[in-house]
Parts: structure tokens; sequence; C-alpha cells
């Protein structure tokens, strides 16, 4: 068994093996290995016994389920309305400059995604971002400067 | 002018949540469904169905299993109040499911939460724990889990939503069968807002006359608003129904308000000449709590053009009125700003926008001419020029 093979056995072992199984494991899969690979949508396939079509189908209509590799941590920086209105887009050119990296790319050591996201709920205190899953509302250029700065330090 | 804008605090106010579960299952679900019918609650996710003939139809139907499921996807643009009400008050929450529960006769609830809250599981499943532990003590068969959404907006949908927790693409149903004949894995299913859910719980202990009280005849009660954009004072806001929108912005507004966007990417803009003569609810313009303001610095160019993109990188795709309507309307408005096309192009994108309101299958097609049409008849020059 491969390694992805055994992640995924243990994941339809802990949610079951129905097709309300599918969403959780493939969070989980993205939760550990920061995207979905083919070998990895394939063996899922496998596991519940659904066609890899079917996989395939429902994890590329999700924004959150990756199916290209992503860094260890995923930056989201909130780009609508009232975000944009507050400066995300200094927020997002500060992090390029920062990580080197375009918007929508991942750092050549593989730590960091810098990508955009839809309202992420947190409109009266934007601008907004999320790394994986916490969240830093009232950030301003600098401060999420600092913030990412903190998550290079952790390694 | 009266000023008649009144604070209200139902949702917020800790209240002994057991305490209301234990009075109410001591009456009939008939008797507390007649109560959430007189109130006249009507639901707070957006489409504003009235809840206690949604908990009235699934209640009727005959089914081996039943669900409750509520709705925390909260996607819309501009509104952010089911996040804070799930951190303040969750356990009003699960109460009001459970509610829900015992009146339609479902002993499995769901909360389909979208993944941008993530952070809120560890706290939300502290919560349903002790939850289910009161629960067992008084001998209530009903559990509660989350499902989490993977970031797609028309997951809110309900059909979509359902289809989501199927483990499949969140592409929306065809209604009817509604989801209280046909739901959540084909079963009866009362799909409800977190906001609606708590005022349902509060109406199960203070009786219906209170909430019948405020608001207005089509909109009674009180509603949470979500107030972002320029602002002095943003943040989230109980208040009671039937105001217009001029005490809104007297209010919220900055001195300089041009616009305001009610009811989010799907909601309509009101420019500042009707602020007067329009009454925020069900008999004017109606919101799932997204207030955004403008004031005269914004460009409503670049503000419709956000809410298009939007729109367009959030359907679904399944329909071709939507998906394609939303890319052209993008296109569209883009070539008469450059000069492309003539100012008078933008009376063949309000066509275009008419059909995609009765063709596309859901509301998200649907809702797309109201920021669409309110924009370009508001701000016509904004987007020519
Ligand atoms: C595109 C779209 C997105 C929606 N998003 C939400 C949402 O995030 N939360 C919500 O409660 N309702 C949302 N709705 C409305 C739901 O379909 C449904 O009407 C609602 O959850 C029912 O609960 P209520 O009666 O308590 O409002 C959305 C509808 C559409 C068409
Ligand atoms: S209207 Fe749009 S979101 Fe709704 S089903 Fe059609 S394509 Fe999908
Ligand atoms: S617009 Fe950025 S959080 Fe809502």
């Amino acid at each position: 068994m491969t390694r992805i093979e055994e992640l995924v056995k243990e994941q339809a072992d802990k949610h079951g093996r129905q097709r309300t199984s599918l969403m959780p494991i493939l969070q989980a899969v993205v939760g550990s290995e920061h995207y979905l690979s083919e070998d990895a949508l394939v063996a899922i396939a496998r596991e519940l016994d659904l066609s890899s079509a079917d996989v395939f189908g429902t994890a590329t209509f999700y924004t959150f389920l990756d199916t290209v590799p992503r860094g260890k941590y995923v930056i989201r920086v909130c780009k609508t309305i009232t975000c944009h209105m507050k400066g995300k887009d200094e927020v997002i050119g500060a992090l390029e400059d920062m990580l080197k990296v375009k918007l929508g790319g991942t750092t050549t050591d593989g730590k960091f995604s810098l990508l955009q996201a839809n309202c992420l709920g947190w409109c009266h205190k934007g601008p907004v971002m999320l790394v994986n899953d916490e969240v830093y509302p009232e950030i301003s250029a600098e401060k999420a400067v600092e913030i990412i700065g903190g998550y290079l330090k952790k390694g | 002018m009266e000023n008649k804008m009144k604070k209200v605090d139902l949702i917020f106010d800790q209240v002994d949540h057991l305490a209301i579960l234990d009075k109410s299952l001591q009456r009939t679900q008939d008797e507390i469904i007649l109560d959430v019918i007189e109130s006249g609650l009507r639901g707070r996710g957006g489409a504003g169905f009235p809840t206690g003939l949604k908990w009235k139809f699934a209640k009727n139907e005959e089914a081996d299993q039943k669900y409750v499921i509520c709705n925390a996807d909260e996607g819309e643009p501009g509104t952010f109040k089911d996040r804070e009400i799930l951190t303040q008050v969750p356990d009003k929450v699960l109460a009001g499911m459970a509610l829900c529960g015992y009146c339609i006769g479902a002993t499995e609830g769901y909360i389909y939460l979208r993944a941008e809250y993530n952070f809120l599981l560890p706290m939300l499943h502290k919560a349903i724990d002790k939850f289910h532990k009161e629960l067992k003590k008084r001998d209530f068969d009903f559990s509660i889990r989350i499902c989490s959404g993977s970031g797609a907006y028309v997951c809110g949908e309900e059909t979509a939503l359902m289809e989501s927790m199927e483990g499949k693409r969140g592409e929306p149903r065809n209604k009817p069968p509604f989801p209280t004949s046909s739901g959540y894995l084909g079963k009866p299913t009362s799909v409800n807002n977190v906001e609606t859910l708590v005022f349902a719980l509060m109406i199960a202990q203070e009786g219906p006359t209170q909430f019948k009280e405020m608001g207005t005849f089509d909109s009674r009660g009180s509603k949470v608003f979500s107030v972002s954009g320029d602002t002095p004072t943003p943040g989230i806001f109980e208040l009671e129904l039937g105001m217009t929108l001029e005490q809104f912005v007297n209010e919220f507004g900055d001195g300089d308000t041009k616009a305001v966007q009610v009811g989010g990417a799907s909601g309509f803009c009101v420019a500042r000449k009707d602020f007067k003569n329009t009454l925020i609810g069900f008999e004017g313009i109606p919101t799932g709590g997204s207030m955004m303001l403008f004031n005269s610095s914004r460009s409503m160019y670049n503000i419709l053009n956000d809410y298009l993109e939007f729109m367009e990188e959030e359907s679904c795709g399944q329909c071709t009125p939507c998906r394609v309507g939303c890319q052209q309307l993008v296109k569209g408005i883009e070539a008469v700003k450059k000069g492309v096309k003539p100012p008078a192009y933008l009376e063949e994108l309000q066509k275009l926008s008419d059909t995609m309101r009765i063709a596309s299958k859901c509301g998200l097609g649907q809702s797309v001419p109201n920021p669409f049409n309110s924009i370009i008849q508001n701000f016509r020059e904004e987007i020519i020029y």
C-alpha cells in the first residue's frame, strides 16, 4: 500500500465508506497533503467503490478542495467588495513582495500559497485573510507581513 | 423626523436554553408550530418562507426518518451575523434545532458550516457534546452533527447544500419537490437559517405576541443586520424591522452615503434619492442581513464589477442562462466602459439579465438582475464614463 492509500483507508475507517463520507474524506486528505493528487482521487474512488470520474467531479467543484499542489500554509486574502474597498490589494502586494511569489502561486520551498477568496464573513473588519483555518481580521499590509513572518519562523 | 429604529436583544440575550426546551417538550408539536406561524416569523436566510409553515409541511410528511438542517453556509457578501450568533450563543442554535426536530419528528440534525468558519469547529463540537449529554438525561432522542463546506457560495442554496452533504457537486436541484417532502437523502427535511432557529426558540419561550407586535405586517419581529462599507460603526445589530433606509442611513451613514446595497451581491442597490421611500423588509427590499454602505468616493462601476465577478465565479455552471449570462454581463460592462460598445448596449445587457431572472434554475442566477439592473438604472453615467 502506498502512503496515500494508507491515508485514504485510515480516513475511510474513520468517516465510513458511504457516498456521504466523500466530502469529509476529501477534506481530510487536503488537510494533510495540502491538495488532492490524481493518485489520491483514484485511491478514494477505489476505497468508496465510486467511479473516479464521480470523485473527480465532486473534488473539482469546490474551491477549497485543491487539485493542484499547494503550500503547507495556504493564505487566502478576501477580495470581495468591502475588503476591496478597505485595501486588500495592498495586502496582496506586500505578501507578493515578501514571499517572492505571484498571486495564485506557491513559494519554491512549498511553504506558502498565496490566493484570493470570496467574502470570508468578516466584512466589518476587512481586510481579512485566512491562513489554513486561522482567520486574521483587520489586517493591513504591515500586519499581514508580520503575521506571515510568524509562520515563516514556525517552519 | 421621528427615528423609530429600535434595538432589540432577542438573539444575543443569554437564556436558559434547556429550560425553554423542557417547557416546549411539555407541549404538543402542533401547539408550538401554531405559535411559530402566529408570530409571523419568516426565514432569515434570504428567501423569507414562513418558518412555522415549513415545519408544519415537514411534520405532516410520513417517513421513517426526517432531518433538521441548520444552514450556516453564510456566503452572501456583506453577511457575517450567523458566525457571530454561532460564536456568542451556540447553545441557543442547538436548542432551536432540537425544537425543530421535536416539532417535525426528526431525530437527526446537521449543521452545514462553511469552510471559512472551520475555526469554530472545536468550540461547536464541545457545545454539541455537552448538549447531547443534557438530551440524554431527558431521554430525548436527537443528535447533531456538523458537515463542513469547502468554499462554494451556491451550497448555501438549500438543495445544493443537501447535494454537497450527500458527497456530490453542489448543484441545485429542481424544485418541486421541496426539501420538506424530499430533502437530504430523499427524506423530509427542514432547512433553516441559524438566526431563524434562534428566533423560533425565543418564540417558544415568549409566545408569539411579543415578536408579532414588532415590525410591520409582512415583516414581523426583529432581524440581525450585518453593517459594513463606508460607515463609522460597522458591525452586527439586531433591529426591529420596518425602518426605512433613510432611518438606517441616519444611524449608520458617514454623512456622505450615496448608495446602500441591501441584501448583498444578490440584493438591490438603492440610491440616495430613494432612501426615504424604501422600507427594509419583505414589503420593500428584503435582506438576509447584508447592508453595505457606499459614499461618494466609491466607483459604482467597480462595485458592480465586483458583484458580477463574484456571481460568475460562484455560478455552479449547471444552467446556461446563469453560466453564460454572468460571463457576458462582466464582459459587457467592461466593453461599454472602454467605449468598445455604445452606451445603448446597456439596455441589451438588461434584457439579458431579465432573461436570467426567468430562465435560471436557482436563486443565484435569478437574482443577478437585482444588483445589475438597480445599479445600471441608478448610476448609468458611472458605468459609461
Ligand atoms: C445562491 C444562494 C445562496 C444561499 N445562501 C444561504 C446561506 O448562506 N444561508 C442561508 O441560511 N440561506 C441561504 N440561502 C437560502 C436557502 O436556500 C434557504 O432558503 C434557507 O436556508 C432557508 O432557511 P430560512 O427559511 O430559515 O431562511 C441561499 C439561497 C441561494 C439561492
Ligand atoms: S442559476 Fe446558476 S447557480 Fe443556479 S443552478 Fe443555474 S448555473 Fe447553477
Ligand atoms: S468582503 Fe471580505 S470578508 Fe466580506
